[in-house]
């Protein structure tokens, strides 16, 4: 059986395995389920900057919080709903991206530095949206919280089990373009930029542009996560949404499941929740609640991950699987 | 706003910037030689803020003679920390060794939160509440104490680098990695040195800064950042420009603090970081490489 | 007919002056090579030719079109592929993936490219190792790949900066044939900086000699070996 064949069963029977879930689980799996899949999908966009292109970002909070706030803000002032706010907050976060990717690579900004600058105008926008009134300021954005019985799939709101399928289906619409960007074109452009981009610049690639690209499909992507966060959480904080611990939490799972590949930050999401969910239940159950534990264990499985696996740990379940030709 | 008032928060800022200052010249000896982005910096300084606070809880140690316990473990930790985690890897990707020290920060920072927890932590001594008038002006002893320490721990640094046999090979190694791997210098040892010697001016700047403000987990990253701006602005790899730097950037932060509004006043640090990544990189001392 | 014209180049690094005054022409379908000792200027010649820097003063132009100081990949764009004294491979990429690269210059679509990268492999033997990683290729493969990869873009000049580096006398006979087969069957008109002399008698037709960034001489491979400034500042007495 070819590798390719072996792949298309196994994520046959994921997808069907993940489609059936919510018939099985109880609530408290379904919500671990849908953060994993918000992980997921955050985590391929920003695959698509760092493991295709090569870019690191470390300031990714922007995006999603651009994103959400967009949108909720569109809601709660004028009742616009999240399919139509979704549109000006891919916008924003296009608008952003593009002006982050443009400073960055006319001025030759590459590697630690370009991760410098983007946390900088995370952090930026962090404390000027800490200024924005009429976005709830440091008090926060609440959406109302309408707990439906049925779904409202046009203002998002409605049981866990919607908010799940709607994550799902974007994961795996994310995993689809993934697949066909890596494949194209541009795919190989990226990955040439990313391994050595004077010898793509030798082969006619005008890396500027491929670069420019790969931000802001990456940054346009995130905002649709934004959007989710905001109508699923209902309620933003500038501290927390642009904060620079939630740009590390977004590329945990790449790194960690494996850069560049398509399946990595999946399966690095999944690891990652699922065993720092087990770690904060056991401490539960020996009746600790000690805040802090579960970032430990993430900065210890980083930096495993970093020393030991570089690769992260999808390509050697992968070759075990019999998924690769090598 | 009358001129005494900016000039009391000029000379404020000006002595808060020279413990800054100290904090990035810690970084900036660290980059400049072994080339790594220490992204754990302000984490370090965290921990050396609690430690003074320890020691103080402890043993009513002073801050300013709690330096010498504390850079002293510093020094080991940052030792060790090259040695064990960082040398062995020295030939991977640049991201890589950025990614290593983000996991340290990480479980530093979160473990901090652990054995510590979330509530603001401090010193009180007395010289906290004196002060010196000079004129109109209002200078804090505490803060005055705190920017001569910086700048007599600075003063020993630069002697360290220029004088001494150990400072110059480290700073061979700094120009020059394979020439001075050529003439013999062990090279893994100089940069777990110089890791050790920037983290006891970390230790240094963390107990002089428990005398200004009070510390809580989360200024980890906040200071890592500002390290950042500072020894960007300033220009990598030029320890006087670390200084300065420090200088400046607590200078405008005292003004932006009073002049527009005070929680926006690190947006300015930002701003300045963005403005000067793009337009001049090497920083207002650095050299162009 | 000639497809390179170099016209007066000169470039300095801060005071230190590294081409002066360069012209030389390189027909359409010939072979051409560049010698002279180590620092003449060569690599700088080739860079300015392919846009990694631009020339102080001078020309640079391609079938009549000038092409002076355009950025690189506008230059490859123009019909100019070059490989680089310091291979470059794409080291996490498989060999394929890595002359795919180069191919989608030429081909708008993947599968064309694909196409073209596994014909342009058989060409220079690497057809087997097509599934490897680039990384794990022998120096010898990585200059083959480097090579393949520059020819995969459809140019119309090729620049080959010392790709004989290192290689057996064996396996510079095995390459001086691939590339004398390619010249002869598609025309490509192919620069080479070399050292190994026996490339160069066996492929050049013409020969520019370089020295402290000047020409010092020009002409058929058997008149510049025998040209004494040239025998005294690079080839010496028993070079022949």
């Amino acid at each position: 059986m070819s590798p390719e064949r072996r792949a298309a069963i196994l994520l046959t029977l994921l997808g069907a395995a993940l489609v059936a879930l919510p018939w099985l689980a109880g609530s408290y799996v379904l919500s671990v389920a849908t953060l994993i899949l918000f992980f997921a999908y955050t985590g391929q966009a920003w695959n698509v900057m760092m493991g295709f292109a090569g870019q690191l970002s470390l300031g990714h909070s922007l995006y999603v919080g651009l994103g959400a706030y967009a949108a909720a803000g569109l809601f709660f002032h004028y009742g616009i709903g999240p399919w139509a706010g979704v549109w000006l907050a891919i916008a924003a976060c296009v608008a952003a991206g593009a002006v982050i990717g443009f400073l960055a690579f006319r001025f030759g900004i590459s590697g630690v530095y370009f991760a410098l600058l983007t946390i900088a105008f995370a952090e930026f926008t962090r404390i000027g949206f800490d200024h924005i009134q009429w976005l709830g300021g440091p008090g926060g954005l609440f959406i109302k919280v309408e707990q439906r019985e049925a779904w409202d799939l046009l203002d998002l709101r409605g049981t866990p089990r919607m908010f799940y399928y709607v994550m799902l289906a974007l994961t795996t619409g994310a995993f689809a373009l993934c697949a066909w960007l890596l494949r194209s074109r541009a795919g190989y452009y990226w990955q040439a930029i990313r391994e050595n981009e004077e010898a793509a610049q030798a082969l006619g690639i005008n890396t500027f542009r491929w670069k420019m690209l790969a931000v802001v499909i990456s940054a346009a992507m995130t905002a649709v996560s934004g959007v989710f966060f905001a109508f699923y959480y209902n309620n933003l904080f500038p501290e927390q949404i642009f904060h620079i611990s939630r740009s590390i939490e977004i590329i945990l799972g790449p790194i960690i499941g494996g850069l560049g590949t398509l399946f990595g930050p999946i399966l690095g999401a999944a690891v990652l929740t699922i065993l720092a969910d087990g770690i904060t239940e056991l401490m539960a159950l020996a009746g600790l609640e000690i805040p802090g534990v579960k970032q430990v264990f993430y900065g210890l499985c980083l930096l495993v991950v970093v020393m030991f696996l570089p690769h992260g740990i999808w390509p050697t379940i992968a070759r075990r699987l019999g998924l690769t030709r090598r | 706003m009358t001129p005494d008032l900016i000039a009391n928060v000029v000379i404020a800022g000006l002595l808060t910037g020279l413990v800054y200052g100290l904090m990035a010249l810690g970084l900036s000896v660290i980059f400049g030689v072994v080339r790594v982005v220490n992204f754990a910096h302000g984490e370090m300084m965290t921990i050396a803020m609690y430690a003074a606070v320890i020691l103080f809880g402890a043993f009513g140690l002073d801050p300013l003679l709690a330096v010498v316990p504390v850079a002293v473990a510093f020094f080991g930790f940052g030792y060790a920390l090259q040695s064990a985690l960082i040398n062995p890897f020295i030939t991977r990707p640049e991201h890589s060794q950025f990614m290593l020290l983000v996991a340290v920060a990480l479980i530093m920072v979160n473990a901090l939160l652990m054995i510590f927890g979330p509530d603001a932590r401090s010193v009180q001594v007395d010289y906290q509440l004196e002060s010196y008038a000079i004129g109109p002006i209002l200078i804090d002893k505490a803060r005055l104490l705190a920017a001569g320490m910086a700048v007599a721990t600075s003063a020993a640094l630069f002697a360290f680098f220029r004088l001494s046999l150990v400072g110059k090979a480290i700073r061979a190694c700094a120009d020059n990695h394979l020439g001075a791997q050529v003439v013999g210098l062990n090279v893994k040892r100089l940069y777990a040195l110089t890791f050790g010697v920037g983290s006891a001016c970390v230790a240094v700047a963390g107990c002089m800064m428990i005398l200004l403000v009070d510390v809580t987990p989360v200024l980890g990253p906040a200071y890592t950042l500002l390290a950042f701006v500072i020894v960007i602005v300033g220009g990598l790899g030029s320890m006087p420009g670390a200084l300065l730097g420090g200088v400046l950037i607590g200078v405008s932060e005292a003004l932006a603090g009073l002049l527009i509004v005070p929680s926006a006043k690190s947006m300015f640090s930002f701003a300045l970081l963005i403005l000067v990544l793009l337009f001049r990189p090497q920083g207002l001392l650095g050299k162009r490489t | 007919m000639a497809l390179l014209e170099v016209r007066g180049v000169s470039k300095a690094f801060r005071g230190l002056r590294a081409v002066q005054s360069v012209s030389f022409d390189v027909a359409e379908g010939a072979i051409a090579a560049m010698i002279g000792p180590n620092g003449a200027g060569k690599t700088t010649c080739f860079n300015v030719i392919a846009g990694v820097f631009a020339p102080d003063t001078g020309t640079v132009s391609l079938g009549g079109r000038a092409i002076t100081g355009l950025h690189p990949h506008l230059v490859c764009r123009a019909g100019v592929g070059r490989t680089f004294q310091v291979v470059k491979p794409f080291p996490q990429m498989s060999v394929l993936d890595n002359v795919v690269v180069g191919a989608l210059n030429a081909s708008a679509r993947v599968a064309d490219a694909r196409r073209e990268a596994r014909r342009v492999l058989e060409l220079l033997h690497l057809q087997e190792k097509r599934g490897a990683l680039a990384a794990s290729l022998t120096l010898p493969e990585r200059k083959r790949l480097e090579v393949a990869r520059a020819m995969a873009t459809r140019p119309r000049l090729l620049l080959l900066d010392e790709v004989m580096a290192g290689l057996r006398p064996t396996e510079v006979d095995e390459m001086v044939g691939v590339f004398r087969r390619i010249n002869r069957e598609t025309g490509l008109t192919i620069l080479l900086i070399e050292h190994v002399m026996r490339a160069v008698m066996a492929l050049a037709g013409r020969v520019v000699v370089l020295h402290h960034g000047e020409k010092i001489c020009e002409g058929a491979p058997e008149e510049v070996v025998r040209d004494p400034a040239v025998l005294e500042c690079y080839l010496g007495e028993e070079a022949l």
